[in-house]
């Protein structure tokens, strides 16, 4: 872009000068001499680097999936919610996991006291993936597993699982978090050292590679990392940083690119600037194509693709005047279809505060169906190719995340910048100057800053904590290890530590261990003894 | 002035409380930070180890009353006398019970930074 034209023609205009969160000055007025990437007039959907969708035909074959992120204190009630979310229409599952099950430990441990089921389902045993699945038939409804720390205990179990009732798990398809990285620069479920997180998320990589081609093991989050303070350049380049590391840890292996690529996928925010999210997407799905195309050498294009969830951004959320947030998500979900995902789950009104309850959960349901049914959005391929604006943009979008990914490389790369704390440092610093221009005024937003009312200082409805089902789960807990072969419990848990001192792949004895219903405490206990646990570097 | 910071029980969501650190630094006050997924006893003592003078737990996973009480109990224990704060999650019906249990003030989401350091501030007055 021509800066020098840019500011003559926003003074000519005699309009303010505007720029967008990322830093990028956005023109007034944009025409055909903007766009750089001159291929955009012969690229179709469905080729090469894919800047308009990775599909010829995308939404009229068939919509984006809808993956509302759902999980209650039991695995009893996880299932209750799982079937009305599919009876109304839901095509995939998102599981939420509380946070002792995502941190590693039981329910009875000490340190899960108040914790067992409050923000996701407990789960202790294969019993618990048993009951919550029960009716489900898998075969039909794709489930994601958002957990990282403990993901492979989770995925070991989903395997453990399918393989006990009969499924052909080379056929199981199916997406789990487990984005380590990111964890330790934002929300901190993290549980060993760096480097032996990221070889547990290889391990996953290569089992699956083997055994599970169409299982998507690892969805890279660059969600959190925007909602830890990050702005949209840098969201896209950590996420690509972070799963170039997984990437080189897989090839390192000895597998082929091309036997895992295409089953990476990505996790993205959305909030903010509609035109500037929508340009992140195009100008970020086609530097991932290129970086595996061109670095990497995959000969295969859906090796290429950048396939991703996108729709909630829980940081645009407010809690003043909730009702707001159901019209933000509205406009997130539209950019997230004009952005061409896969998968799409929004954040419901109430979720600045609460777990959503059944009737915000519905509302977000029927707003993409709204948009599915009633807008016409899912009619023609990309409708915003060729927009001056948005191809330039996009352009834009290509060559700063090139650059920020650079900087990565210049910190030592993502692992380094990890271990040692900078680039949770340099977030967390964006996320203080973001949070003062919200509360200075500077950054504009509907019912904070501006357009505020005195506000009812009433109770809103609120996700009552289950006391009960926290006992059941410890009562339940209890009788399984007391019923349970305890002999071949030991003996599989000593499998996982000789595998782990062996530095082998740890999928195989973990669900050999699920089987016999070794808990995910006594897993992790295992692997602590052999990996220590990672130590957090203070920063902020 | 010296405050401790500190993220009590599994959750991991610190944007918050490092938001507030930045805040609290530009006031002028000291600030020491616990990190993730610190009982409520190492907390106590890294308050005495640090010889601060206020205790601010950020809670966004929904267990602030369990937490709370244990707070509570702790300083009890060790008889001390220093002022603590509840920060993060919390909903309007809670923020009248924590301070029954025995925090100072809990400030829910949404609570602007001045705010914060004006209730410390006020403390420093009274101290």
């Amino acid at each position: 872009m021509n800066d020098v034209k840019t500011k003559k023609t926003a003074e000519d205009l005699m309009v303010k000068r505007v720029f967008l969160e990322s830093g990028i000055e956005v023109d007034p007025i944009y025409t055909s001499e903007d766009v750089e990437y001159l291929g955009i007039d012969r690229e179709m959907p469905g080729e090469y680097p894919f800047t308009r969708g990775i599909h010829p035909a995308m939404y009229r074959k068939r919509p984006f999936t809808i993956r509302q992120y759902a999980g209650f204190a039991s695995p009893e009630e996880t299932n209750e919610r799982f079937h009305f979310l599919i009876r109304n229409g839901q095509s995939g599952l998102n599981v939420a996991f509380d946070l002792p099950t995502q941190c590693g430990l039981d329910s009875d441990d000490p340190r899960a006291l108040g914790e067992v089921g409050r923000v996701g389902m407990a789960v202790d045993t294969l019993d618990d993936f048993e009951i919550a699945f029960k009716g489900i038939d898998l075969d039909k409804i794709t489930v994601s597993l958002t957990i990282n720390g403990s993901a492979i205990i989770a995925i070991a179990m989903y395997i453990a699982m399918a393989e006990k009732a009969g499924y052909d798990i080379s056929k199981l398809r199916g997406t789990a978090q487990n984005d380590i990285l990111k964890e330790f620069i934002g929300r901190g479920t993290w549980i060993f050292p760096v480097d032996k997180s990221v070889k547990l998320v290889v391990d996953t990589i290569e089992y699956c590679a083997k055994h599970l081609p169409k299982y998507s093991p690892v969805s890279v989050c660059g969600y959190h990392i925007r909602e830890s303070g990050a702005n949209p350049i840098q969201e896209m380049a950590y996420a690509f940083c972070i799963a170039k590391a997984y990437t080189d840890g897989a090839l390192s292996r000895g597998i082929d690119i091309d036997d895992f690529a295409s089953r990476l996928s990505y996790n993205f925010d959305i909030y903010g600037n509609l035109f500037e999210q929508i340009a992140k997407f195009r100008g970020g799905r086609r530097l991932w194509a290129k970086i595996i195309k061109e670095e990497y050498g995959a000969r295969n294009d859906k090796s290429c693709w950048l396939r991703m969830i996108a729709g909630g951004g829980g940081g645009g959320l407010t809690k003043e005047q909730p009702e707001n947030n159901i019209i933000r998500s509205a406009y997130y979900a539209l950019i997230s279809a004009l952005s061409g995902t896969q998968t799409m789950a929004l954040c419901s009104y109430d979720e600045a505060y609460t777990i959503p309850t059944e009737k915000s959960a519905e509302i977000s349901l029927r707003t993409m169906q709204i948009m599915i049914h009633e807008m016409g959005i899912c009619d023609t391929v990309d409708p915003l190719g060729g927009s001056y604006y948005v191809e330039a943009l996009t352009d834009r979008f290509e060559e700063e995340i090139k650059k920020e990914m650079k900087t990565v490389d210049r910190w030592g790369g993502i692992v380094n910048a990890v271990v040692t704390g900078k680039i949770q440092e340099s977030v967390s610093k964006q996320a203080y100057e973001r949070e003062m221009g919200i509360q200075t005024g500077k950054v504009p937003k509907v019912g904070v800053n501006m357009f505020t009312r005195k506000e009812d200082p009433k109770p809103v409805d609120f996700h009552p904590y289950n006391q009960e089902a926290a006992g059941n789960q410890v009562e339940k807990l209890k009788r399984i290890k007391s019923t349970r072969n305890n002999n071949k419990v030991q003996e599989y848990l000593a499998a996982i530590k000789e595998d782990a001192e062996a530095d082998r792949n740890l999928m195989p004895p973990i669900i050999a261990a699920v089987k016999e219903y070794a808990t995910v405490g006594e897993i992790v206990q295992v692997m602590k003894d052999v990996y220590g646990e990672f130590e957090e570097p203070i920063f902020f | 002035m010296k405050v401790l910071l500190s993220k009590p029980g599994l959750d991991g969501h610190d944007v918050g409380v490092k938001v507030l650190a930045h805040g609290l630094i530009k006031a002028g006050f000291e600030v020491v930070y616990t990190g993730l997924r610190k009982s409520i006893e190492t907390i106590v003592d890294m308050a005495i180890e640090n010889e601060v003078d206020a205790i601010g737990l950020s809670i966004l996973s929904g267990t602030h009353l369990v937490l709370a009480q244990q707070m509570n109990e702790e300083i009890k224990k060790r008889n001390l006398v220093i002022p603590w704060f509840v920060g993060g999650n919390i909903p309007t019906l809670d923020v009248p019970k924590l301070e029954a249990i025995g925090a100072n003030k809990a400030f829910p989401t949404g609570s602007k930074i001045q705010a914060v350091i004006a209730c410390f501030k006020e403390l420093k007055v009274k101290a």
